[in-house]
């Protein structure tokens, strides 16, 4: 929550071996954090296609974060790598799209790791309350509506 | 009156590309003036806009319409034909993903109309004169046609029953189309007709191996090697991403695919889609690395959007984030 009042909706693609795992040890540790972040259990970071991320933001997500398992750590070996790359590309693609580079996110968090994924959900919530609402639906206003037939 | 089913051709945002690539069908054009009564063909035929007006509703058996909705004459003629035509067409890539028209959509109205009107060097305008939709003269009124803020595919203003990419469409598709119509053949309404459904990289003739690039390269910067896949070489070839249908025309004198057949079968966001596989062919795992050899991929969106932008997921760029956005509207009075 932010001194603004705006609650951001975050969408979270989290690796189902390291994140979600350590998103399921922050709660079972009772650690509280914002509730902003929606968690969708993905088999890896790599599986996270940048189409995913941009269809969460054209559909209303504020911001996205996309965090799987430490580098080396991959449970598919190199799928957090392939996950790396195509971060860092969607990155100046955002900025083309005039959308803040700091919405999208990518972090590690471990199984072990509940309070880091606390600090990375607090992380995010708070720098996606600052930049505000995103509101795609206002930018591309009316495609797919009020057609003739 | 004939028997022939009734067919219509418009152009709308469009070059004028798609007309030629109908023309390109050569001799086999007549077997389409014998099987249909062309009624509307303005590239072509002389036909108003008030003999489509003047039709009766769905009497027109197939409409082809290329080009992209730019303009308030775009949008009324695509409603037009919408209400005259039984099966209506989006012919070409500017119909179906916008095409290249729709990489207006990375700028504002207001940014190109200073562009082309103010600052492009070969411009004078002194007083700042701006075309208007309305201007009286001594004879009346005149108008002309508001262009919108941005541009949009057929089948973002109207219904639409079938997709002919290609920018322009191959004609050896264009005559599978016309035959399809013709024998009463054409698959269920909201399919891509006169395309495949496999990727141009089924038609294209090149080796294909492992994809592991140390550094993207423009095809200017090169002499590509003319036996191996063009992406494996650096070169941004986008027919990974792209629907075949084309026969892989450019791959075929060593250049890359642009995009023009649009997403393949069941894919979104082609441009998403390319920018996935360009990036996870990326032979690197460190950070630094990889930021590095991606710098090579200069012009991500136009690059991957460059003919389905209008079409894509986010569908234009974010206006007042565009670079010089913020300082022309505080240079306006």
């Amino acid at each position: 929550m932010s001194d603004n009042g705006f609650e951001p909706q975050i969408v979270g693609f989290l690796c189902r071996w390291c994140t979600y795992t350590g998103a399921d040890l922050a709660g079972t540790s009772r650690i509280k954090y914002p509730p902003n972040v929606i968690p969708i259990k993905v088999m890896c970071s790599g599986r996270v296609d940048p189409s995913f991320v941009l269809k969460a933001l054209a559909d209303g997500a504020d911001g996205v974060l996309i965090s799987g398992c430490h580098p080396g750590d991959c449970h598919y070996s190199s799928g957090n790598y392939n996950a790396l790359k195509r971060f860092h590309l969607l990155q100046s693609t955002l900025e083309q799209f005039g959308i803040e580079k700091e919405r999208v996110k990518l972090t590690w968090v471990s199984a072990s790791e509940g309070d880091l994924f606390a600090s990375v959900v607090k992380d995010i919530t708070a720098t996606v309350s600052e930049l505000g609402p995103l509101n795609w639906k206002s930018v591309a206003s009316g495609v797919g509506e009020e057609k003739a037939s | 009156m004939s028997e022939k089913p009734k067919l219509a051709l418009y152009w709308a945002a469009s070059c004028g590309g798609c007309e030629i690539a109908v023309l390109d069908l050569s001799e086999k054009i007549l077997d389409v003036a014998n099987a249909f009564d062309i009624v509307f063909w303005p590239v072509a035929m002389d036909f108003k806009t008030k003999d489509v007006e003047a039709m009766e509703d769905k009497s027109i058996d197939v409409c082809l319409f290329n080009g992209a909705i730019r303009t308030s004459d775009n949008e009324y003629m695509a409603k037009l034909l919408r209400q005259k035509s039984k099966v209506l067409v989006a012919f070409g890539s500017c119909s179906y993903g916008g095409g290249i028209p729709a990489l207006a959509n990375l700028k504002t109205l207001r940014g190109i109309m200073e562009r082309v009107y103010l600052e492009s060097p070969s411009t004078v305008n002194p007083e700042k004169i701006f075309p208007k939709t309305h201007y009286q003269v001594p004879e009346g009124e005149i108008e002309l046609p508001e262009l919108y803020e941005d541009v949009r595919t057929l089948p973002q203003t109207v219904d639409v029953e079938y997709f002919v990419p290609g920018c322009a469409p191959n004609p050896d598709r264009i005559w599978d189309v016309v035959q399809a119509v013709v024998s009463g053949a054409l698959p269920p309404a909201g399919s891509v007709v006169g395309a495949f459904e496999k990727t141009v990289c089924d038609e294209c003739h090149f080796n294909k191996e492992e994809k592991k690039v140390k550094k993207f390269v423009r095809p200017h910067q090169v002499i590509p090697d003319t036996n191996r896949c063009l992406l494996e070489q650096g070169i941004l070839c986008l027919g990974v991403a792209t629907r075949g249908g084309c026969g892989a025309k450019c791959t075929n004198v060593n250049m890359p695919c642009r995009g023009c057949y649009g997403p393949a079968e069941g894919v979104a966001d082609q441009g998403a889609k390319f920018l996935s596989a360009v990036a996870s062919m990326v032979d690197s795992q460190d950070e630094a690395e990889i930021k590095e050899i991606l710098k090579g991929v200069v012009d991500p969106v136009g690059t991957a959007y460059r003919f389905h932008l209008a079409a894509s997921l986010l569908h234009k760029a974010r206006s007042q984030e565009i670079a010089g956005e913020k300082a022309l509207a505080a240079a306006k009075h």
